[in-house]
């Protein structure tokens, strides 16, 4: 197939060249801080070879691998939505003179990012986001010019994390759409490669330049193995395919006052996860009076601020608060956007700090609900 | 014709405090000049020499109430102030000197002065707003430059000020840190401190220290059972929320379940 190449390690450095000639803002992994972020990278130097991450709730920790892989870990603190949806969006400006005054709208980003190592839960994240911004009536400006500015160089994981559940999600470990070119990366029968699939006719193009050889059965086979065997090392699991009923008939759960004892109601889980879109929209002015702007910042539904409104808080207990967020994303996100608002990405547990692991907070109400109606 | 307008009256009062925070307004050096532009500064010891008299629009008031004469004085500050904003943690919770109401404050007096009857001491370091009804608090030990302008600019345009109660963490994920208690095991204390410094500490590889005191709904010991297995022990506890806002009753009742 024409559409299936195979790449070294050196004609991975020509993509990136090959990127930066087409004018992208090349983003991607690299070690930084004692964790795997996403930056701005040069090239292959810049990724982190020989690293991996060990997760677990509440903890994440680099490790060096055996081997020299390039994308041989899961998933670091950072998702593609700092990108896409920056945490802080100026939406519009302005500027008194006398007794006018002009408003500037925010133009739309003129930046294109080619994103470097995709995952899978990554792919299907920016798809629930796509809906979110560009699916309904309103279309955000701001997101949309980003979005489609992208070039998305997609990875099929090799490593499951401790806190990975895409399986469960039924969004990975393979890649199977939204990316223009996606990679698997080969690190047995002694040679280093990378089979090379493209997704779009721009990554075709990309490809057809690159210096690689046609893929072989045996370059495909051992491709899948790697999926095949990442979907057999999940680090966690978790039913979803009842979540909407389940947790809908148990919103007076005991286990919500629980988890509540436990939880910072401190947003960590909010602002890591690739799906959570929200934002508060703040004003400011200077102290003469005469420039004004508003910007938009991501927000969390732990804030008390989120739901105020002028008798407090609608949501001021952490229970409630707790209770939201998972609700929303694993059952009212299916009524508001017909899809979970979950892709089994693991990092609200890694990052929350107390390491509350959402996919044990579903088991603790399933295997003890709440009798049918008992509810208030 | 009409009158020409104004400018509000700026007071800025000093109590128990080290002058931090009011030295932040002299540290805008960028926008002391527009400060000065749209306030009329009435009164500010700190910077000029001119006598309280009358009223004033606004009254920034740092330090914390540690005397009789101050408790007394704070009164008057208020009946002059249209609006009183205090500004630091003295004056939101009681200060570092806030220490004091954890001991015997007569006891120290003792040892320290030859003449112990010429100290007029109360027995606590106290918030402003546990004496006179407050318009609004700015945290921070020492307040944030960024927001005292916010604050200040808020004012003069009549909106509430941006200074979000949420926690630290936010600010670091905002900034797309990487933290500090997950990736390298450090205990910090953002998840249950108060936004307005921007994250520094963990931005610099350290954990937060709780300069801004309790964010608006800390759930602390949740966190010192995550800071014991870290490593930190009873008396760690105790003291580690137990530094510029010992006085706010979050942190001081958090210390006190974990030890004397
Ligand atoms: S809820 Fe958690 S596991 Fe699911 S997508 Fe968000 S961060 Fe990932
Ligand atoms: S679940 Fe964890 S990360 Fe989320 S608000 Fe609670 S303590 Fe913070
Ligand atoms: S470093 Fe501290 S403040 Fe930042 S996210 Fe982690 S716990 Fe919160």
């Amino acid at each position: 197939m024409d559409n299936q190449s195979v790449l070294t390690a050196a004609g991975l450095q020509a993509l990136f060249d090959s990127l930066r000639r087409r004018g992208y803002r090349i983003v991607g992994p690299k070690v930084r801080d004692g964790a795997i972020v996403y930056d701005d990278i040069e090239g292959v130097p810049d990724l982190p070879q020989g690293w991996t991450d060990e997760q677990a709730p509440g903890r994440y920790r680099l490790a060096r691998r055996d081997d020299e892989a390039l994308f041989g870990y899961a998933i670091g603190p950072h998702s593609w939505k700092a990108f896409l949806h920056p945490s802080v969006q100026r939406l519009w400006k302005s500027r008194r003179e006398g007794e006018e005054v002009a408003i500037t709208p925010e133009p739309p980003s003129a930046e294109r990012f080619a994103f470097i190592g995709v995952r899978a839960c990554e792919l299907k994240a920016i798809a629930v986001q796509d809906q979110v911004f560009l699916g309904g009536a309103h279309v955000d400006a701001h997101y949309r010019a980003r979005r489609e500015g992208a070039f998305v160089v997609a990875v099929n994981c090799a490593e499951a994390g401790g806190t990975c559940f895409c399986v469960s999600m039924k969004s990975g470990p393979r890649v199977d759409a939204g990316y223009d070119l996606a990679l698997t990366e080969i690190m047995d029968g002694g040679e280093h490669r990378f089979v090379v699939e493209a997704g779009s006719a721009g990554g075709g193009e990309v490809l057809a330049e690159l210096p690689g050889r046609a893929a072989t059965e045996g370059d495909l086979a051992a491709a899948e193995a790697v999926v095949e065997r990442t979907a057999a090392s999940m680090g966690r699991q978790m039913r979803s395919d009842d979540l909407h009923e389940l947790l809908l008939a148990n919103l007076e759960h005991p286990r919500w006052d629980e988890v509540a004892d436990r939880c910072l109601t401190c947003g960590n889980c909010t602002m890591v996860c690739p799906t959570c879109f929200c934002t508060s929209v703040e004003d400011s002015s200077d102290l003469a009076g005469v420039e004004s702007s508003r910007s938009r910042r991501w927000d969390s539904c732990f804030t008390m601020d989120f739901t105020h409104v002028p008798s407090g808080s609608v949501r001021a207990s952490a229970r409630s608060r707790y209770r939201q967020w998972m609700t929303h994303k694993l059952a009212t996100w299916i009524d508001q956007f017909g899809t979970s608002g979950c892709v089994g990405c693991g990092r609200c547990l890694t990052w929350c700090p107390v390491g509350i692991d959402i996919t044990e907070e579903v088991r603790a109400i399933r295997d003890n609900p709440m009798e049918r109606g008992g509810g208030t | 014709m009409a009158a020409v307008r104004r400018k509000p009256r700026l007071a800025v009062w000093k109590f128990a405090s080290c002058d931090g925070c009011q030295l932040t307004l002299l540290d805008c050096e960028d926008e002391l000049l527009a400060v000065a532009e749209a306030l009329d500064i009435a009164y500010f010891p700190e910077a000029t020499r001119a006598a309280v008299k009358g009223c004033y629009d606004l009254s920034l008031v740092e330090g914390s109430i540690t005397t009789t004469h101050d408790a007394e004085r704070i009164q008057d500050v208020r009946r002059r102030s249209r609006a009183l904003i205090t500004i630091g943690a003295c004056a939101t919770s009681g200060g570092i000197q806030a220490l004091r109401n954890f001991a015997d404050v007569r006891e120290y007096a003792q040892v320290v002065y030859a003449r112990p009857d010429y100290i007029h001491s109360l027995a606590t370091s106290t918030a402003i707003a546990d004496h006179v009804p407050v318009d609004f608090e700015l945290r921070g030990c020492p307040i944030n430059k960024r927001q005292l302008v916010e604050v200040i600019s808020a004012f003069l345009v009549g909106r509430r000020p941006v200074t979000p109660a949420h926690s630290v963490c936010i600010e670091c994920k905002l900034r797309g840190n990487v933290c500090v208690t997950v990736a390298h095991g450090t205990p910090c204390l953002g998840p249950v401190t108060h936004a307005g410094c921007d994250a520094i500490c963990p931005s610099y590889d350290r954990g937060c220290y709780g300069c801004y005191g309790p964010m608006e709904s800390p759930n602390a010991p949740a966190l010192s059972a995550k800071l014991g297995e870290l490593g930190m022990g009873q008396r760690d506890l105790t003291r580690i929320y137990r530094t510029f806002n010992a006085g706010s009753p979050a942190f001081r009742k958090e210390s006190e379940r974990n030890g004397p």
